[in-house]
């Protein structure tokens, strides 16, 4: 009872569409505006890099890269055919959006699994 | 009007009104769809800067400071505090329409859409507290 | 508040003309008029070939669907007084092919209606001796918003994926095809499922939300939607893990 991928990739984008909801306005205040306006702290070296040999951190890390960029390529495929009117490019397109997704997801999986020292 | 008789046979000639590309900026309703949608961009830009960050890490304790310190260039800040803003219209976007999706009934009732609604938002301010008291810690 | 509003009407009439025009009309303004009885005063007293569709009056036969300066309005619920300041726009049902003035074909919906099956369907029918179907008032509360449906079209046009994409088979008909799911006595759950989850399906729709909007009954026509597509992941989901005959 397959019918193609959509499922899957709607349940991608809503899965990270969620944590991207919840987890990244906290997290790009934190880095793009209160670190660097001076209004808080940023964790010293020793202690992010320590956070981040956990693999609980690595694992968080890897869910908030990989879905989001899925949730950004679900979602920019559908305004691309409905805002420009470009359906009929839509093999280009979905090569394009999860093409990038899937980059992403490789990249964020190899630095996670093999570049923490 | 000169023009030769619009009917087929036994059939009137149907017009059918052409969508132009720019159906969504004939509403402000329409408009603030896309923008809604448009705030994907947003949130694959933040995917590629915490994958940027995570990296530098990785790389060492140079890495980490030039990163810190790239980011406190005005052109970045700005960038950033607009990138913000959109991903501040997604999370309330969601979270308003998350009850759409999710029926939840208690008791043989429909809990009611502002209850869901409420939940979430107390659920992102948990969440958010909880990673500021995490990365605050060092 | 002036005496008379200006009222600019679609006229379309193809066997004079080979594109729509637009005709004005003054009409009385009276604070408890809506733009249904300033386009019955237009037919009865300013121009008797004006063509358009309505019946009830009172909002529940969905028959007089029209745009009105721009939104999916039934014109027996819109009132004057609510849309000044004038001239008020009034043009056909957006995104269906015009066939007479303000009068547009349904015949798109009626057919892709028909496909989700919109009845109770079972395999075996209980026989008359064996007494009525019974239900509870909660597993009528399962399903009751989705039943308001009245067929007006008002949310197909303000769907802009409807009029975007021809094969989309649109709100009210997964709304229906959601009402008939949610029925204790209905047997086609996983029929319908098939048929939603194909090319022009729930997958198409993109939570524009502007039908829920503009429904005269409430129906929420895209919150049956995105739970649709909640229970078909989900469905999906468990046809990968588990085999055809463990489910």
């Amino acid at each position: 009872m397959r019918r193609g991928l959509t499922p899957l990739l709607w349940t991608l984008f809503s899965t990270g569409g969620t944590l991207a909801a919840f987890l990244f306005p906290v997290h790009l205040f934190l880095t793009g505006v209160a670190f660097p306006l001076g209004w808080l702290e940023p964790p010293r070296y020793d202690f992010a890099l320590r956070l981040l040999v956990h693999p609980l951190t690595r694992l968080y890390f890897f869910l908030l890269i990989s879905l989001p960029l899925f949730h950004w390529a679900h979602r920019f495929r559908y305004t691309l055919y409905d805002g420009l009117k470009i359906k009929h490019l839509t093999l280009l397109i979905v090569v394009f959006t999860y093409g990038v997704a899937l980059a992403g997801t490789l990249a964020a999986a190899y630095t996670l699994l093999c570049c923490v020292p | 009007m000169s023009e030769p008789v619009r009917y087929t046979l036994y059939h009137p000639k149907w017009y059918r009104r052409p969508v132009s590309v720019w159906w969504w900026l004939q509403s402000w309703r329409y408009a603030k769809f896309v923008l809604r949608e448009l705030t994907s961009l947003s949130v694959a830009y933040f995917a590629v800067l915490a994958l940027w960050k995570v990296r530098a890490i990785t790389r060492g304790p140079e890495a980490y400071a030039a990163f810190l310190a790239r980011l406190q260039s005005p052109l970045w800040v700005a960038l950033n505090a607009l990138a913000l803003i959109f991903l501040l219209y997604h999370t309330i976007t969601w979270l308003n329409l998350a009850p759409k999706a999710m029926v939840v009934r208690l008791g043989g009732k429909r809990v009611p859409d502002r209850v869901i609604q409420a939940v979430n938002y107390l659920l992102w301010a948990a969440v958010s507290a909880a990673a500021l008291w995490v990365l605050e810690r060092g | 508040m002036p005496d008379t509003v200006t009222l600019e009407v679609t006229r379309y009439r193809p066997e004079q003309e080979s594109e729509p025009t637009t005709q004005t009309y003054e009409v009385p303004l009276r604070k408890d008029w809506v733009v249904l009885d300033a386009l019955n005063y237009v037919k009865d007293k300013l121009d008797g070939s004006l063509s358009y569709r309505w019946s009830c009056r009172m909002g529940v036969c969905g028959s007089c669907g029209m745009m009105v300066n721009g939104t999916a309005q039934l014109t027996c619920a819109a009132f004057l007084t609510d849309n000044l300041p004038g001239p008020i726009r009034v043009e056909p049902l957006q995104f269906f092919p015009i066939i007479r003035d303000l009068v547009v074909d349904l015949t798109d919906f009626l057919k892709k209606l028909k496909r989700v099956k919109p009845w109770i369907v079972r395999e075996k029918e209980k026989p008359l001796a064996e007494g009525e179907y019974r239900q509870t008032p909660e597993q009528l509360d399962l399903y009751k918003q989705f039943s308001m449906c009245i067929n007006c079209m008002l949310c197909y046009a303000a769907c802009p994926v409807y009029g975007l994409e021809p094969s989309f088979i649109g709100p009210a008909a997964i709304a229906l095809a959601q009402r008939y799911n949610l029925d204790s006595r209905d047997e086609a759950a996983a029929e319908r499922m098939e048929i939603l989850a194909e090319h022009g399906g729930i997958w198409e729709c993109t939570f524009v939300g502007e039908c829920t909007k503009v429904c005269p009954k409430n129906v929420d026509p895209a919150g049956a939607i995105q739970q649709y597509k909640l229970a078909s992941a989900a469905d999906w989901f468990k046809s990968l893990l588990l085999p055809r005959g463990a489910r």
